[in-house]
Formats: structure tokens, C-alpha cells, sequence
């Protein structure tokens, strides 16, 4: 009798937990541009994100303002003259792991996965695929990703003066915590 | 026994059969519109994001610069960062070709500000005119919110300085009140001065901010009786923005009292901006950049070519690296 209840309630969770969702909204997003002037890094600890276990969606929205830079002038001219963050203040991400089956979200391990989707800087929405890992741990699951952007790819001019402390391509990194809900 | 088994049994069944249903919903729907199993996701996050507690945003880049032309603007060097400045001015235009037009008389402005924190600035600055050294502080008091819950933005700017010209012979006089012959002393306070002002800041939008600039003077020493001591005047500051690099500036100083027959100051400029530097370009018919001296002791007219002109050249040098740069791989510094 005992074992039959612990089945059924095994089962009954079981179906919950394969919808569960995994979310942060202090995830961690960082750029670095690499010029033989001038290397340029920030950081960002409030990038939002939903990974949906069942499904294999995954979406990042990455406040652009909450970008932190060590020169505080580049932080201003970041968000004033390149990213125009008063008319697009949010990046996006929206995705799906190609290769969910390889990925067993009860089951603590490190995963990798593929992911294809639109990636939306600066106004321009630009379909990409890219690479990332997966780390279960827990009720947690972290998601790492490197990927490249080219500025020009979401309109994002450099003019002539500064053209040689600014990369063409920008390294991104995303390494968020993200917990059952 | 048996019973009770069977009816677990069909609860179970029951319990997992809308499940399994629901995943085949789900996959339906995916088929059918595939596309849109994110946007679901996103309107999760939107949701949850509008539903936190909103952090207050403050309104950035009021100006370019931490002086509108002569005098401060309402922005500060940030926190740790120290900001190098170069100042000129020129003798005026209608000084004539024999002069190059001003250029061959420059009066010279060098400083240092530093940000202690994000809201305290502190400056150093020697200049050329009368060998004045000053000191000053800038102090957030308000601060102008994007969500307007605070409309404006206010600062306090206090200044003294010191000139350090050397000190004037003084034939003696006749003291009216004893009748004894006294020579006047020249003492070290007769060379100070000190400004109080409170700046007043709103950044309409992207492309225009204003400020307006109550302030009040003391001049220890005047050199008349007649003078005034403390001087009121109330300055009014502005930026267009023509790109995202360059614009225009506009600042005004009008005077209470007379000191002097000295003119009010009226400044035009230009801000360009390029990498770590903001150069401002003006015509101004102040030749000195302190508050003292350009908004009380202005002694040229535009209308008779009394236009200087004069540059200032701002260059940032982050001192104290902020927080959280601990795993940077930038290794420039």
C-alpha cells in the first residue's frame, strides 16, 4: 500500500517537475573588446532569463543601462551614442535547444547543447545559433554561452575616431544561475 | 485491502492521464505555432519584471561636461575617477591682427577634479589671471529620475580662491575717525573670495537640457568703499544636442548688484566629444574661469568685440576601479 502511494506520488510530481521552468533575474552578462589601443569589458548582473526544461525554449533579456564599465565615460558613451539605450534598452534572446534529448535536466551533470534563435541588439533582430553548456546541479541549472557579435551586423556605428580602440567583434559571455520555479 | 488498492489505482491513473494529455496539447501546439512557445516565455519574463520593484533609474548626460562653458554644469566626475583640465582664453578679437586676433595673450586654467563618491566632487585649479588658486566642492542634492518622480536635478557648488599677486605698496593716510597717520595693511584675507552656488538642473530631453545658476560672491577686499562685498547673480545654462558627439552650448550670468562698471557674462560654446576626451570650444567675453571673475569682474563687451576666444580640454583618468571588475581580463591598467 505504502509503495503504491510513494508510486503515486512519484508519478504525480514527476509530470510537474518535466514542466518546470528554470529562471533568474540576476543572471551574469559580459563583453569584452579586445583592440591593440585598448581593451574594453563590462559587466551586467541583471540579465533575466527562462529556460524551459520541457520544451527546450530558452529566453535572456539583457537590460542594456545595467552594463557596468570600469571607465565610467565609456559607460556613457555606451549607452549615449552606440547602444542608444533610451530607444532600445533591452537586448533579447529567444531560443530553443536544438538537442533537448541530450539533456537530462533530473539527472546533476554538464551538458552540451546548441541553441538556435533571434538575437535582437540595438533594434536589429538577427537569427544566430549558438553553443553552450548546461550545468545541473540541484534545483539549479546554469547556462553558459560565448558567442561573437559584429557591431555592424545590429547597426551599431564606430566612427573614424575611434575606430581602433573599438573591436568590429565583440566577444559576449553569459553565465547565469538559474532556479527551479 | 483489494479495494482500496484498486481505487488508488484508478486515482493514479486519473492523476497522471491529464498529464500525459496536456504534453500532447503541448505538442500540438508546438506544431501548430511553433514559433510563438518563446514569446509565451518572454511575456513570463516581462511580467515577472513589471511585477519587481522598479529600481530608480537617474536621468544621465544632462551635459557633456562637468562646466557648461565657464561655470559648472550639474554633472559630476563619477565616483574614483579623476578628471585632468585644461582651460584657455584668449585676449579678445578686437584685439587686432598685431595681437593674431587674442591668441598671442593666453590666460590659462589648470586643474584637478576628483569624485570621492557619486555624489561629492572636489577641485583644485590654478590659473593664470591675477596667479588665483581655488578650491571648490560640488555637492548632489537631488537628482533628476527618469520616471520624472523627481522632476529635477539640484547640486550646491561652494568655491574659495586665493590670488596671489604680490602685495601692493600703500602710501600712508590720515585715519579720519583718530586723526593718526596709518599705513594700511594688506593682509592675506584680503585676497580670498568665495562663491556659493546652487544649480538647478532639468534634462528636457535627449537633445536639450537647461540649468539655472542662483549664486552669491564675497569678495573680502573691494576697491571701493561703494562696492559691494557680496554680489548676487543668477546664471541660466544650455545644451543642444546637434549629434551624439557634438553640442551647442549657451550660458549667462546676470548680475544684482554693479560691481564696477564690469559686464555680464555671456558665453556661447561648443562640446566635442571623441574618445576619453570632451572638448569644449567657446567665445565668451570673460577672460578668467573662475566664478569670482568671470560672473562679477567680466570687463569686455560683445557688442564692441570684446569676444574671447577659448577652449577647454577635459581629460578623465579612472583612479579607484569601480566594484565588481575583480574577474576583469583587462589588464591596461
Amino acid at each position: 500500500m505504502k509503495k503504491m502511494m510513494i508510486v503515486a506520488v512519484l508519478v504525480c510530481s514527476s509530470t510537474t517537475l518535466f514542466a518546470q521552468k528554470y529562471m533568474t533575474r540576476t543572471g551574469k552578462a559580459s563583453f569584452f573588446s579586445a583592440t591593440s589601443l585598448e581593451n574594453i569589458e563590462a559587466f551586467n548582473n541583471e540579465v533575466a532569463g527562462i529556460v524551459d526544461s520541457k520544451s527546450g525554449d530558452v529566453v535572456f533579456q539583457v537590460p542594456i543601462k545595467s552594463f557596468k564599465f570600469e571607465k565610467a565615460l565609456m559607460q556613457e558613451h555606451f549607452n549615449e551614442n552606440y547602444m542608444e539605450s533610451d530607444k532600445f534598452p533591452k537586448a533579447e534572446f529567444k531560443g530553443k535547444i536544438v538537442d533537448l534529448s541530450g539533456v537530462n535536466f533530473s539527472k546533476d551533470g554538464t551538458y552540451n547543447v546548441k541553441t538556435n534563435g533571434k538575437l535582437t541588439i540595438h533594434g536589429v533582430t538577427r537569427d544566430v545559433s549558438m553553443p553552450g553548456t548546461v550545468v545541473v546541479k540541484g534545483n539549479t541549472a546554469t547556462v553558459s554561452s560565448k558567442f561573437n557579435v559584429k557591431t555592424a551586423d545590429y547597426n551599431i556605428s564606430i566612427p573614424k575616431m575611434v575606430e581602433g580602440k573599438v573591436a568590429k567583434t565583440i566577444e559576449v559571455t553569459v553565465n547565469s544561475i538559474l532556479t527551479q520555479k | 485491502m483489494r479495494l482500496t488498492s484498486a481505487i488508488l489505482f484508478t486515482a493514479l491513473v486519473v492523476v497522471s492521464t491529464p498529464s500525459v494529455l496536456f504534453a500532447q496539447d503541448d505538442k500540438k501546439k508546438q506544431q501548430t505555432e511553433e514559433k510563438d512557445s518563446s514569446d509565451d516565455l518572454m511575456n513570463m519574463l516581462e511580467e515577472e519584471g513589471n511585477a519587481a520593484p522598479k529600481k530608480k533609474e537617474y536621468v544621465s548626460a544632462t551635459f557633456k561636461s562637468t562646466r557648461v562653458i565657464n561655470g559648472h554644469s550639474i554633472e559630476n566626475t563619477p565616483k574614483g575617477v579623476l578628471d585632468f583640465r585644461v582651460s584657455h582664453r584668449f585676449g579678445p578679437v578686437n584685439s587686432g591682427l598685431r595681437d593674431f586676433f587674442g591668441l598671442d595673450a593666453a590666460n590659462t586654467m589648470i586643474g584637478f577634479d576628483y569624485g570621492v563618491t557619486d555624489w561629492l566632487m572636489v577641485g583644485l585649479n590654478r590659473s593664470t589671471y591675477q596667479k588665483e588658486i581655488g578650491g571648490f566642492a560640488k555637492v548632489k542634492l537631488l537628482r533628476q529620475t527618469e520616471s520624472n518622480s523627481m522632476p529635477v536635478s539640484l547640486s550646491y557648488m561652494g568655491g574659495v580662491s586665493v590670488q596671489t599677486m604680490p602685495a601692493p605698496v600703500y602710501s600712508a593716510v590720515v585715519d579720519s575717525a583718530t586723526g593718526d597717520t596709518v599705513i594700511p595693511q594688506y593682509h592675506f584675507t584680503n585676497r580670498l573670495y568665495f562663491v556659493n552656488q546652487l544649480i538647478l538642473a532639468k534634462k528636457f530631453s535627449n537633445v536639450f537640457s537647461l540649468q539655472l545658476m542662483p549664486t552669491h560672491i564675497h569678495y573680502n577686499l573691494v576697491p571701493t568703499r561703494d562696492e559691494p562685498n557680496n554680489i548676487f547673480a543668477l546664471g541660466i545654462g544650455g545644451r543642444v544636442k546637434l549629434s551624439n558627439r557634438i553640442s551647442l552650448t549657451g550660458e549667462y550670468y546676470y548680475r544684482f548688484n554693479e560691481l564696477n562698471g564690469y559686464h555680464n557674462s555671456v558665453s556661447l560654446g561648443m562640446d566635442i566629444e571623441t574618445g576619453g576626451h570632451v572638448f569644449q570650444l567657446m567665445l565668451t567675453n570673460a577672460i578668467a574661469m573662475t566664478e569670482r571673475a568671470f560672473i562679477g569682474q567680466s570687463s569686455d563687451d560683445w557688442f564692441d568685440g570684446g569676444i574671447h576666444f577659448g577652449f577647454n580640454i577635459s581629460r578623465v583618468f579612472t583612479i579607484v576601479r569601480p566594484k565588481g571588475f575583480e574577474t576583469s581580463r583587462n589588464k591596461i591598467w
